[in-house]
């Protein structure tokens, strides 16, 4: 594993825990941010070029800028009193760890049976084309459905309250 | 090294041309041949990024010079003409004076935001000139996905304006980083999607293949997709995208000077205040390169006997006369508000740019002919003219009235 | 103990663990409902590795079924931060308060 690999892994998991621990939110999304754009690049590391840049437009480009829009239309600024974590904070890290720990020795007991091939995949943006509408073409239909049906939703849910009369 | 022509071939492309056309891939050939097989790449990679980190800033200078002038010859006044000859040089008084103030950061700003958002706007532009194909075979990285790259970039832009004016502590920088993205992001979409017709007609999302696709001749006439219907539609509405993307007017509200003192680079001084400066202007040249290999034909020459000069000096006059248009906009149309400018996006450019996207089809799978000029051309003109008296409706434009000042 | 007992594959499924397993404890940890949404996307993000990781290093990369998986998700996860934030923008307007604990009553 190349030093690229390990760079990219570092910045990726320190944007992770950075956006988890620390205590103003603004900082958590810009950290957050910072660990889709080093998962941008380990995508790209993986020859899955249209993933990356996907991943950049939009997980950057809007979930970002989401996170960012709600933190400041909560009020996000203000801290609480009791602080940033909740009462059960070490029962969630155990669990955290947990599964950290079995999804690790999975992985590591499988080693020698994961099959491995190494010859870069030339994929192409025609063959992703050609993916999405012909074996593809139903989760897609589908996902243009659940886009709309998200977007109306969300318009609904935040939308203001008419005045109730008093 | 193979020197390759271009497409079309024509009579007067003969090889004396063709090496001036081809005059800055020559050279940079011949001196990467000085190095060693193994680090020929590398070292045509580095050289391709000097180059454009040296024209583009360099036009960015010229380019404030002529906007000031351009824009004071439109009010009726001279502009800067102090600085050298006709004021030419007034971009280097300007450097000296934006390197030598004092750098001022509020106490209560977040200092490292506040540090890292005028260099992340900077990155991320540089970063997307690298996909545009600037004359022939001069494209810095020849993507199969090239365009995605460049939009990827473009998004990221936006968050950078959110960490200026968040960091600042400033509530005007807030209101018109909140402004700024608002805007950027409704406007991405539209510019997003007028793109897609120009995809859809040739096939991929790499650009040297958009302009190949555009460089052919009958006649002398040029394939270029602005002189088809939907590629007129698709470039104006892309054109709309386009400015208030990089926040020039008419949709300058989140950095108008009247509104907000300066927007979201409010609390910026000196050097940073100049890469914001630099970075809004590149955006601008980088947006106007991509409109141009999107619909304009990129380097290829409009008239099939004018393919003697070089391509490059058409690429980078097209990007220059569509940076004319800005300033010549700045100078005329009013400020749009905040309210109308949302309106205008999500109400009329993109049902428009989504008719746009079917007229494209349409005109695909007609096939050859005069039918499908025809019948491109009135749908587009119907919708537009309908659509646009059904947006004017509610307007009641009464008598004109003046009320004089005691 | 030889230096390559894991292969690259099992490098790139281990990072994704642990970014899944940082943004659970986040999710499970913190009072804010706005941070328990940034840790779901990073469990979806972890996820798409993972999909991305399989699709390059596993058997028929042609078949680009864990390209498409990962695309399909990226949209998917789009979508839902738009609802789950534009949810929690909601609650915020009607209680004042995006703490986790002090949402706890089913009168509204």
């Amino acid at each position: 594993m190349t030093p690229i690999f390990y760079l990219l892994a570092a910045v990726t998991l320190a944007g992770g825990l950075a956006a988890v621990l620390l205590k103003h939110l603004v900082h958590c999304a810009l950290a957050v941010t910072v660990a889709f754009a080093g998962l941008a690049l380990l995508f790209l590391q993986l020859d899955a070029q249209f993933a990356g840049f996907a991943q950049i437009l939009v997980y950057i480009g809007a979930v970002a800028i989401l996170i960012v829009f709600a933190i400041l239309l909560t009020r996000g600024s203000d801290l609480p009193k009791d602080g940033v974590f909740s009462k059960t904070w070490f029962l969630g890290l155990v669990i955290a760890a947990g599964v950290f720990a079995v999804i690790g020795w999975a992985v590591l007991a499988s080693v020698s049976a994961i099959p491995q091939q190494d010859a870069v995949p030339s994929v192409s943006v025609h063959d992703i084309g050609d993916a999405l509408v012909g074996r593809y073409v139903l989760p897609l239909e589908i996902l243009a459905l659940l886009l709309t049906a998200a977007t109306i939703g969300a318009v609904i849910v935040a939308m203001h309250e008419k005045e109730r009369p008093r | 090294m193979i020197v390759t022509l271009g497409s079309a071939s024509s009579f007067f492309v003969n090889p004396f041309f063709s090496n001036f056309d081809q005059i800055f891939v020559l050279l940079r050939n011949w001196l990467i041949g000085f190095l060693p097989t193994a680090m020929r790449p590398a070292a045509g990679a580095v050289l391709g990024v000097i180059a454009i980190v040296c024209v583009f800033p360099g036009l960015f200078a010229l380019t404030t010079v002529f906007e000031r002038k351009g824009l004071g010859r439109i009010q009726n006044r001279i502009g800067p003409n102090r600085v050298g000859p006709y004021g030419l040089f007034q971009p280097v008084a300007d450097g000296i004076k934006s390197l030598t103030k004092e750098d001022i950061v509020p106490l209560s700003a977040n200092a490292a935001v506040h540090f890292l958002a005028p260099l992340a706007l900077v990155v991320t532009v540089f970063m997307g000139f690298a996909v545009l194909p600037m004359g022939r075979n001069m494209v810095l990285v020849d993507m199969d996905s090239g365009l995605l790259f460049f939009f990827a970039m473009g998004a990221a832009t936006e968050l950078s304006v959110f960490m200026a004016g968040w960091s600042s502590r400033n509530k005007y920088s807030l209101l018109g980083a909140m402004r700024a993205v608002a805007q950027m992001i409704s406007y991405e979409v539209v510019l997003l999607l007028s793109s897609v017709a120009v995809v859809m007609i040739t096939g991929s999302l790499s650009l040297p293949k958009i302009v190949a696709a555009q460089d052919q001749y009958t006649g002398i006439f040029p394939h270029w997709y602005i002189f088809t219907p939907w590629g007129l539609a698709g470039f104006l509405m892309y054109a709309i995208a386009a400015t208030a993307e990089t926040n020039r007017s008419p949709f300058d509200l989140p950095e108008g000077e009247s509104e907000l003192v300066a927007g979201y680079h409010t609390e910026y001084s000196g050097f940073k205040f100049a890469l914001f400066f630099l970075g809004e202007y590149l955006a601008m040249f980088s947006i106007s390169g991509l409109g141009t290999t999107l619909f304009l034909g990129g380097w290829s020459a409009p008239l099939s006997f004018l393919q003697f000069i070089p391509s490059w000096i058409w690429f980078f006059g097209k990007v220059m006369m569509s940076i004319f248009v800005f300033i010549w906009m700045r100078g005329t149309l009013p400020r749009l508000r905040q309210d109308q400018l949302m309106n205008f996006a999500w109400k009329f450019v993109l049902p428009f740019t989504l008719l746009n996207l079917l007229v494209t089809a349409l005109w695909r799978f007609m096939g050859e002919g005069w039918q499908r000029w025809v019948v491109c051309t009135i749908i587009l003109a119907a919708t537009y003219i309908v659509m646009g008296r059904l947006g004017m409706r509610g307007e009641h434009f009464g008598r004109r009235s003046y009320r004089y000042a005691e | 103990m030889t230096s390559m007992m894991t292969t690259p594959l099992a490098g790139y499924l281990l990072v994704a663990a642990l970014l899944f397993a940082i943004g659970l404890g986040g999710a499970l940890v913190r009072r804010n409902a706005i941070l328990v949404l940034i840790g779901i996307e990073l469990m979806l993000n972890a996820a798409n590795l993972n999909f991305i990781a399989f699709w390059r290093y596993g058997p028929h990369p042609e078949a680009l079924t864990g390209m498409m998986f990962a695309i399909f998700s990226i949209a998917v996860a789009a979508a839902e931060a738009a609802v789950g934030l534009g949810l929690v923008i909601a609650i915020y307007r009607h209680t004042n308060t995006t703490e986790l604990d002090k949402i706890d009553r089913m009168k509204g």
